[in-house]
């Protein structure tokens, strides 16, 4: 990796952790308050522990941490069920919509939330969300999307972009054999028992902080006892997409980013097009980019 | 006897199906989730109309397999839970009941057979992995408000699931009883297990899981460890059998049967003792653990010349049998597949005029006779298979004494089968 001119005329090491940098200072707390443990099993460059920080913070900013049920479902995020300090219930690969159901009706002062993965949800338990969703449920779904299996090493599922090459579409998802990705998020969303639905990202830091907003108003829907809440979050895989990992937020944003579109895809029981979608992240990057060029007169 | 100075009559006239559901309820049951499936649906309409009167809740799934993990969700926090269906459902929830095993979550699962056909499934598993459900089998609806309320005991004692295993008979027949709460001896500890979701932020959170995942500081099993744990718990379990059994004194004949059937059976023997012939019975209450001392005990006695297992299936209880007498006695298989055009599993050898037929030819080391209209339904040995057996034409068509060889390879029902060609 290149990182500037001292590595390469080896002045020194490519960079010095070795000390905190004088002018460093912490802005957030290295270890957020439902975490037991820093470490974790995710590969370099994943964007999955991303998403568990962003949304421990936000239960523990909305101060419902001590009544908030956490259940699981089969992925490379299973690992996360061991340092978690949430309450949680490990579900079987796909169930895990239904669980919640059962949990939430035992429990339902509790917030209740079940975090999945695309081959869980959108693969194997697809009609378990749809029917959670529908019903009406008072949980928050929460859907962790990289387009692949993870944790098998690579391989397509139903959220995987044409064109896509996965470990069993070497060419690239080929929609006259491989058929047509589901874009989950809008499915649910034209679901009556939907209250909010909304896909963000990890790939950035602005990325991150919609996500948070979003995790904020899927936790208070629930709490209103509105419905069914659900954020999708795109996250970064590059060892199940065969890229660098310094690739991983970019071949994202070009990839499932241009095909599962971000924004709010549901407010307030009124359902937003792809296209309102489209011309609001067009006109938000528009207004970033003349903030960066004011910004840099 | 009632009379007019008794108290006013406590008993009311329901269907099996209630009284079942009544009594889950009356062991604390406060979460059902099903989907419709005959000859189960009564007892979710039951749950749906009686659960809410409680602050119970019953939902009515959109599949099988969202009913086993919302009931999965419910047991998790606690909560006395409980799903169920035909065995044809329940194949669909075989995933579900092997994990929720590991997870070590006290379901309990009706299963309103469709006939009997289902033994294996309950007994052996028809998921993956390492487990055994303990299996309750009432034989009419009285003995079942009875093992409903043990079977969540057992649940709970064990943290393990408990099936109860019944028929359309038991979910539709209608009796006079009282449900009243069963309160068992052994006291059950606190579900320190269980989560609420107050755990959360204080470091002491807790995880229900089948994975063995564990948080820092916690003895890391993993799976291996689970499956440890479960393996060490099975012979444990195994103390909890159950069985009645009957007339075996001086008995020639014992005849294991179980559930419904099993009473049409004592009914026959009943009948057949009246006219002197010496025949007694071994009832499994419990599937698993399967009552083989009591069935060892019965055919070792020295009377007993021949046992019979009588079961509405093709012969499935009859390995357990042969198990339980381990050779002491000649086993023979008399029941058979018993159903209708409606598939409830309830056909023409349910029947006290048949089945006491079937007692007595075993008891008379005759060939079992011929279900009435099953001929059509009988396999034909075609030329190859002859050949690959080694069985000669003939033999299939002679059937009448069970104890020749050529009759013995092919079994008493399928020599007989022949004979009607």
């Amino acid at each position: 990796m290149n990182t500037g001119g001292d590595a390469m005329t080896g002045d020194g090491p490519i960079l010095d952790t070795s000390s905190r940098p004088e002018h460093a200072r912490v802005v957030e707390p290295l270890l957020p308050d439902l975490l037991l443990t820093q470490e974790h099993h995710m590969c370099p460059g994943c964007g999955e522990p991303l998403a568990l920080r962003s949304f421990l913070d936000v239960l523990a900013d909305l101060g419902v941490a001590n009544r908030s049920i956490m259940v699981a479902g089969i992925g490379c995020y299973t690992s996360f069920t061991g340092v978690v300090d949430v309450d949680l219930v490990q579900a079987l690969h796909g169930r895990a919509p239904s669980v919640a159901t059962g949990v939430k009706r035992m429990r339902p002062d509790a917030v209740v939330f079940t975090l999945q993965g695309d081959g869980d949800m959108v693969n194997e338990g697809l009609q378990e969300v749809l029917h959670t969703a529908a019903r009406g449920e008072n949980v928050t779904a929460i859907l962790l999307n990289n387009g692949v299996f993870g944790e098998t090493g690579g391989h397509m599922t139903a959220t995987t972009v044409l064109g896509q090459r996965t470990k069993n579409t070497l060419d690239g998802r080929d929609a006259s054999y491989h058929g047509y990705p589901i874009l989950i998020g809008d499915l649910i969303a034209r679901l009556q028992g939907a209250a909010y639905v909304a896909r963000g990202s990890v790939h950035n830091a602005g990325g991150v902080a919609r996500t948070k907003k979003m995790f904020t108003r899927a936790f208070e829907t629930q709490q209103r006892g509105e419905g069914f809440s659900f954020v999708e979050v795109l996250t970064m895989c590059p060892t199940g997409w065969f890229i660098p990992t310094r690739e991983g937020p970019g071949y994202m944003t070009s990839t499932l980013g241009e095909v599962h579109i971000m924004g709010e895809l549901k407010v307030d029981g009124r359902v937003r097009t792809t296209d309102e979608l489209h011309e609001e992240n067009v006109a938000r990057q528009a207004e970033a980019e003349a903030q960066f060029a004011r910004d840099d007169r | 006897m009632t009379t007019i100075d008794s108290p006013a009559p406590t008993h009311t006239l329901m269907e099996g199906s209630e009284a079942l559901v009544r009594a889950a309820m009356a062991a604390g049951c406060r979460f059902f989730a099903g989907y419709p499936m005959t000859p189960f649906t009564e007892v979710l309409e039951h749950f749906a109309r009686l659960l809410p009167d409680v602050g119970g809740v019953c939902i009515n799934a959109e599949s099988e397999l969202e009913a086993v993990g919302m009931a999965w969700g419910a047991l998790a926090t606690g909560a006395r839970a409980a799903t169920g269906s035909t065995g044809q459902g329940l194949s669909l929830m075989q995933e579900s009941f092997s994990e929720i095993t590991l997870a070590e979550l006290p379901l309990v699962i009706f299963n309103l057979a469709r006939g009997q056909q289902d033994y294996f499934q309950a007994t052996r598993g028809g998921g993956h992995g390492d487990y055994r459900h303990i299996v309750l089998a009432p034989q009419d609806v009285r003995e079942g408000v009875e093992l409903v309320q043990l079977a969540f005991h057992l649940a709970d004692k064990w943290r393990n699931p408990v099936l109860l295993y019944g028929d359309y008979l038991l979910a539709h027949t209608h009796e006079a009883l009282a449900v009243e709460r069963i309160d068992f001896d052994d006291s059950l500890p606190a579900k320190d297990w269980a989560v609420d979701g107050t755990r959360s932020g204080t470091r002491e959170s807790r995880a229900v899981t089948p994975l063995g995942v564990t948080k820092p500081g916690e003895p890391d099993i993993g799976q291996e460890g689970k499956a440890q744990l479960i393996a060490t718990k099975i012979p444990l379990m195994e103390r909890e059998v159950r069985s009645e059994s009957g007339w075996l004194d001086d008995a020639e004949t014992v005849v294991v049967a179980f559930g419904s059937p099993a009473k049409f059976v004592k009914y026959a023997i009943g009948q057949l003792r009246a006219a002197g012939h010496r025949i007694g019975y071994v009832r499994p209450v419990t599937l698993w653990p399967f009552p083989y001392d009591a069935v060892s005990a019965a055919a070792r006695s020295s009377h007993v010349r021949r046992v019979g297992s009588f079961e509405l299936s093709a012969g499935q209880m009859i390995d357990d049998v042969r198990i339980g007498v381990a050779g002491a006695a000649p086993v023979e298989f008399i029941g058979g597949v018993s159903t209708d055009h409606s598939g409830f599993g309830v056909g023409r050898i349910l029947d006290v005029e048949e089945i006491a037929a079937r007692i007595l030819a075993l008891h008379e080391a005759r060939a079992q006779p011929i279900v009435p209209g099953y001929e059509r339904m009988t396999y034909q040995l075609q030329d190859h298979q002859r050949e690959a057996t080694a069985l000669r034409p003939q033999a299939a068509h002679r059937g009448a004494d069970p104890s020749t060889p050529e009759a013995t390879a092919l079994g008493p029902q399928a020599a007989h089968r022949g004979a009607d060609q």
